[in-house]
């Protein structure tokens, strides 16, 4: 199955044509956020105060990169687990964020946020993190640099390779893969 | 009795330290492969073919495989006859630890547990000592990321749950963490011990070679059970599916409490990084 090329912003449109299990490759701005950023994120809603970005159609990465090397753009850049900014997702989702890159499962509620406000989870390949900078072509922190590695940074991308995983409706590819793979390792083993 | 300069421990942390970053152990990567030509489903294959890829450009870039450069876990067993001038030898492995995070360019991981401010200099390491006969000093480090030791679990068992309780739970372990510790896995289990043993075997139980058949019969066969069972569950390479989900299980076992019967299962990712050293 050929790839399929979507940009940022995401429409409501390209959102619509995803289907769990596609294989896409991302390009445009993208921006990173762990576990830490995501705590002040939703503290700034919550106190009716201004992002560091706008949230309208993004695709916020769960990513925590090595240092950059002199010369370098970025470091080695693959996905965190997700579970950890699932109580903080669905907020985002409701004020305007479009789409999700990580790696594992996600909760009911975040399962309910992408389909009730029009979102997708995209998976990527977690311990591929020298592969995976090769697509980003710039990096800037934009906030929260007392965090280090967990600091808000702007990237561009281009054809940042995932995989969907939650899309709207209601469609999870860990619950599908693992159903179809299930008992077959006999079977080729025997 | 023999001494050892602690710059020379601390140098040769160092380097452990940033040599693996980059340079996915011989044992990890030949267990990929053979699992990339096993594999059945699609995404299942294509994941290992870009987790191979990886490898390939963090050797020849010098490029982390993996965001997570991990806490630093050793465990050094050290000779009878043997000292450490200079530092101690917690304090010579710390500095090691100090430089190789700062000089590889590697993420500093630690942080306060309640705070979560990050130390910054990715210390304290996490250090476990044997002490055995010679004049040697043994240095094991794994870079141990936290996604796979977040999946990772302890029971304390009834005796009565016997093997097969072992096994379920091991199972169910591993069931439970589907995608989250980035399959492939390798597990490791440490039965017996108590609470705190258990968890350290477990861990001890990673270092060996992918391949290596366990010397013990009773837990070799253990392990091709649960091996077999893990591969059966469909999670597959990055969850998405397939008949890949474990690439070794590693049991270690220890006396225990008439009592007890501890089991811990520690899981470990595919970026499987471990080193070691003699000195």
């Amino acid at each position: 199955m050929s790839a399929i090329k979507i940009t940022t912003p995401l429409s409501d449109e390209t959102i619509l044509s995803l289907k769990t299990g596609d294989e896409v490759l991302i390009s445009g701005t993208i921006y990173t956020a762990r576990d830490q950023a995501h705590f002040r994120l939703v503290k700034l809603i919550e106190d009716n105060k201004p992002l560091p970005f706008d949230l309208q159609g993004q695709i916020i990465y769960y990513v925590g990169p090595t240092p950059e090397k002199p010369g370098e753009i970025i470091g080695s850049a693959g996905p965190t687990t997700s579970y950890r900014m699932d109580k903080y997702a669905p907020i985002l989702i409701k004020n305007g964020l479009k789409g999700m890159i990580g790696k594992g499962k996600r909760s009911a509620e975040v399962k309910e946020a992408i389909k009730k406000y029009k979102a997708v989870y995209f998976g990527a390949i977690g311990g591929a993190g020298a592969l995976i900078s090769k697509t980003i072509k710039s990096s800037k922190v934009i906030a929260y640099d007392d965090l280090l590695s967990e600091a808000v940074r702007r990237l561009t991308v281009e054809n940042f390779p995932a995989i969907v995983v939650n899309d709207v409706y209601g469609g999870d590819l860990y619950e599908e893969g693992r159903k179809k793979y299930e008992n077959k390792y006999n079977n080729i083993a025997v | 009795m023999r001494v050892i300069a602690s710059e020379e421990i601390s140098n040769a942390v160092k380097n452990l330290i940033i040599n693996s970053s980059v340079n996915l152990p011989e044992d990890t990567y030949k267990s990929l492969k053979q699992a990339s030509e096993k594999e059945i489903s699609d995404s299942g294959k294509t994941v290992l073919n870009q987790i191979l890829l990886n490898a390939g450009i963090a050797k020849t870039e010098l490029k982390p495989l993996c965001q997570d450069t991990g806490l630093a876990v050793f465990f050094v067993e050290v000779g009878k006859d043997v000292a450490v001038g200079g530092k101690n030898l917690t304090d010579a492995i710390n500095y090691g630890t100090r430089a190789g995070y700062a000089e590889g360019f590697l993420r500093k991981s630690t942080c306060d547990p309640l705070s979560r401010k990050n130390i910054g200099d990715n210390t304290p390491a996490i250090i476990h000592y044997d002490i055995n006969d010679g004049d040697k000093i043994k240095i094991m480090y794994a870079a141990k990321g936290g996604g796979s030791e977040n999946m990772s679990r302890l029971k304390m068992m009834r005796p009565s749950d016997g093997k097969d309780g072992v096994i379920d739970f091991v199972v169910e372990t591993m069931r439970e963490a589907g995608p989250n510790p980035c399959p492939p896995n390798i597990v490791g289990v440490g039965i017996g011990g108590n609470f705190e043993r258990s968890a350290i075997i477990a861990k001890k139980a990673l270092f060996r070679k992918l391949g290596a058949k366990n010397d013990d019969p009773e837990l070799a066969e253990m392990e091709s059970i649960i091996f077999e069972k893990l591969n059966n569950i469909g999670t597959g390479p990055m969850g998405f599916g397939g008949i890949c989900t474990a690439l070794g299980v590693h049991i270690i076992k220890e006396p225990c409490h008439i009592a007890s019967f501890p089991v811990a299962v520690n899981i470990e990712c595919h970026s499987h990084r471990h080193s070691e050293i003699i000195i």
